[in-house]
């Protein structure tokens, strides 16, 4: 479903390297979750293959369904099924919630020619969205974020998610900031949402999170590459080794290239 | 693709009213002198007292100086060589909608102007001024009906002059302004509207102004007079074609409130605002007040200021009446080379009188976009209240934004609350919007409406919608 090669990144106009190298394979079906210390690039993993265009590409490719992404618009990406869920959504004042996921919902819909949803239509659909992450109707009428605290923010992503029903989502740390009963709630409806026609990133710095959702890939980022993959087991490792055994990989990489 | 860069091109559609309509002009003298004024009082058929208005306007006009304490800067109209009065020459006095020259009637229909019929039951009365003279005014009947007058300036002043006699200039004295002066000397026609006690206004009144003579100001005059206990909403629409010269419009509104009335004003301000350098375009010099003469009365005045290469504008409230009211809600956008000094005054002089200001500037491109406003509190306006909010969107690097606010209080009981903010449309707001699938010019245009959203729900439902479209093209393909 998705395959990073090789991916260089650098940040536009700068020429600082984020992603050194970067490969990944995700296949329909699987759930894959990426760690990583702070600044080892996962976001910007993350946002570049959502098409930021504050990075650029250097080398490398972005292969989705088969076919190369780095030209499309991040608009183009979402049409094709990609969703990222942002490590900080942004707030959009003025625009509620659901103004905001019927113009998503129904652009989408369009661009795959599928039928729009007339506001009633919508509503009906969307209420049965809210159960999902367990999140009260009132949300739908507030702006975009504006205000929400941060474990709201983060579940509004996960009903974003829900309401359009990606092919592939990345989820950028929703789990931090979540109170024990809410990341219980996400995470369910997580699981609910995943089917073996869809896949699954996530992001993260807690192996809690993955008492809940049960990866297939583990893969640790460090210095803006993948230094190493496996089971879920390796975030048990992780979690009382820290990141210090694996650094040293970074580098005897960075300098065999 | 660097979306800075892309924000910095965030330059409207073409304009989409820069056509010209080919229609024949009665032949008149360009410049301006005492006999000019007396000639287009003539033209008018003109009662003497008018004439007389006109020339002590035009007398104290020689003696201004032309105004320059905004921030915009421009090549000054050429007085000497403008036309003062432009009118179609199939002169229209006309008893049905057939009778309207067809090229006029094309340019409206073009512009999408609910001149039809049909249009009644949106429930919209049209008063078009083409150029300066008031050409058809639709469904004067069924306003007849409920007692409320509305016309063309020119008519009322043959047909009630007793009421343009003691309300024109009562509220903008012809000394006013540079503006307001040179328009009370000129003025060429506009709309008249008077409703009587105890009446509700069944319709939305509306008129809608272009320009279509390429020397020719436009200067209009509109007076409304809401009596005791009445209710009256008038929505105004301004197109212009596009010349590579500046074209003059100086504008006076006066609007009269009594006892518990409420008077409504809404405008969607669309002229030609001039090409990416700068060239062209109308200077939209405009002299708008009201004053709540009666106690409990209200006063609104909503604006969607999207058009004109410089506007200098600020619709006022004079809170005479006790408890009256004043509003001014404001969405200014510029683009290109457009420049804005816009803004309001609300004048507390009754007690327990309150005002509300909410502006909400948008500037992109190289375009420079200000607020200017004032609130005064005299010495026996006792508990009077202000509140003003102020925000500015800044798209791209090469705009800019400015507030300038002033408040005067000579009363300890008044209380005044200004609050400002100023914002950029981020790339990552942009960015967030297209992931969850919209377009990069349906995100701005869901940015801008958000952030207008407390002003565009004062417009009139059916103007509500054109409003939102209009801000959509505007600042279309600002992102490319
Ligand atoms: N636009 C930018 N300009 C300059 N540096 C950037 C930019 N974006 C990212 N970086 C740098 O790239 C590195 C990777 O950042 P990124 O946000 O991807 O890290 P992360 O792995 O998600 O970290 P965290 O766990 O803290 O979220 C950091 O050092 C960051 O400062
Ligand atoms: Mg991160």
């Amino acid at each position: 479903m998705l395959e990073i090669k090789n991916l260089h990144v650098e940040v536009e106009g700068e020429g600082t390297e984020i992603l050194k190298g970067v490969n990944l394979t995700i296949n329909k079906g699987e759930i894959h979750a990426i760690m990583g210390p702070n600044g080892s690039g996962k976001s910007t993993l993350a946002k570049i293959v959502a098409g930021h265009p504050e990075y650029e590409v250097t080398k490398g490719d972005i292969i989705y369904n088969g076919e190369s992404i780095l030209e499309l618009d991040p608009d183009e990406r979402s049409h094709a099924g990609l969703f990222l869920a942002f490590q900080y959504p942004v707030e959009v004042p003025g625009v509620t919630n659901n103004t905001l996921l019927r113009e998503s919902y129904n652009t989408i819909a369009a661009s795959r020619g599928r039928e729009e949803l007339d506001p009633l239509e919508f509503d009906d659909y969307i209420r049965e969205k809210l159960e999902l992450v367990d999140m009260k109707a009132d949300f739908l009428e507030r702006s975009v974020n504006t205000g929400f605290s941060g474990g709201e923010k983060k579940r509004n992503e996960i009903f974003q998610m829900a309401v359009l029903e990606p092919a592939l989502a990345l989820l950028d740390e929703t789990d931090s900031g979540l109170d024990i009963d809410a990341l219980r709630i996400v995470a369910d409806g997580i699981n609910k949402l995943h089917h073996e026609e869809n896949s699954v990133v996530l992001i993260t710095h807690y192996q809690r999170l993955l008492n809940y959702i049960i990866p297939d890939h583990v893969h640790v980022m460090i210095g803006g590459k993948v230094v190493k993959s496996g089971g879920k087991e390796l975030a048990l490792e992780l979690e009382e080794k820290g990141y210090d055994w694996l650094e040293s990989l970074a580098t005897v990489n960075g300098e065999a290239k | 693709m660097s979306e800075t860069k892309a924000l910095e091109s965030m330059i409207g559609e073409e304009y989409k009213y820069g056509f010209t309509t080919d229609v024949e002009y009665e032949d008149f003298p360009s410049g301006i002198n005492e006999d000019i004024v007396r000639l287009i009082s003539e033209k008018k058929n003109e009662p003497e007292w008018m004439t007389e208005f006109r020339l002590k306007a035009y007398r104290a006009w020689t003696e201004m100086e032309e105004p320059s304490w905004f921030n915009a800067t421009y090549e000054k109209p050429k007085f000497d060589k403008l036309q003062y009065y432009s009118a179609p020459k199939n002169k229209p006095k006309l008893n049905s909608l057939d009778e309207v020259d067809p090229k006029i009637r094309e340019t409206y229909e073009k512009l999408g102007i609910p001149l039809e019929e049909q249009k009644m039951l949106a429930g919209v009365a049209v008063d078009a001024v083409f150029d300066s003279v008031s050409i058809f005014t639709t469904f004067k009947e069924k306003l007849a009906e409920a007692g409320v007058i509305f016309c063309s300036i020119s008519e009322a002043i043959q047909d009630h002059p007793e009421l343009v006699k003691k309300y024109m200039g009562s509220v903008v004295p012809a000394r006013d302004n540079f503006y307001a002066a040179l328009n009370s000397a000129v003025f060429s026609d506009g709309s008249f509207c008077y409703v009587p006690k105890d009446t509700i206004c069944p319709m939305e009144l509306s008129t809608y102004f272009r320009i279509n003579n390429m020397n020719s100001g436009q200067f209009e005059r509109t007076l409304i007079i809401a009596e005791e206990n009445s209710h009256v909403s008038y929505l105004e629409g301004c197109t212009a074609p596009m010349y590579d010269e500046n074209q003059l419009h100086a504008a006076v509104v006066e609007l009269i409130a009594m006892d518990n009335a409420e008077i409504k004003y809404s405008t969607i301000q669309n002229w030609y605002s001039g090409n990416e350098d700068g060239k062209g375009g109308i200077f939209n010099f405009v002299t708008k007040r009201g004053a709540c003469r009666g106690d409990n009365s209200k006063i609104s005045w909503t604006q969607l200021e999207t058009g004109s290469a410089v506007t200098l504008k600020y619709p006022s409230v004079i809170l005479q009446g006790d408890n009256s009211v004043g509003e001014f809600y404001s969405v200014a956008v510029t683009n290109k080379r457009q420049q804005a000094d816009t803004g309001t005054k609300m004048i507390h002089l009754g007690k327990n009188t309150k005002s509300t200001i909410i502006s909400k500037g948008i500037s992109a491109g190289k375009s420079d976009n200000s607020y200017r406003g004032e609130v005064k509190i005299s010495k026996k306006a006792d508990n009077a209240r202000n509140y003003s909010q102020c925000d500015s969107m800044l798209i791209g690097q090469t705009c800019g934004a400015h507030t300038f606010p002033y408040i005067e209080s000579a009363n300890p009981t008044g209380k005044v609350e200004h609050e400002a903010t100023t914002s950029r449309v981020g790339e990552d707001q942009i960015f967030y919007l297209q992931q969850r699938g919209l377009s990069e010019d349906d995100a701005i245009s869901l940015i801008v409406n958000g952030f207008c959203k407390e002003v565009l729900k004062e417009l009139p439902m059916e103007f509500a919608v054109e409003a939102n479209k209009l801000l959509g093209i505007k600042l279309e393909g600002s992102v490319g």
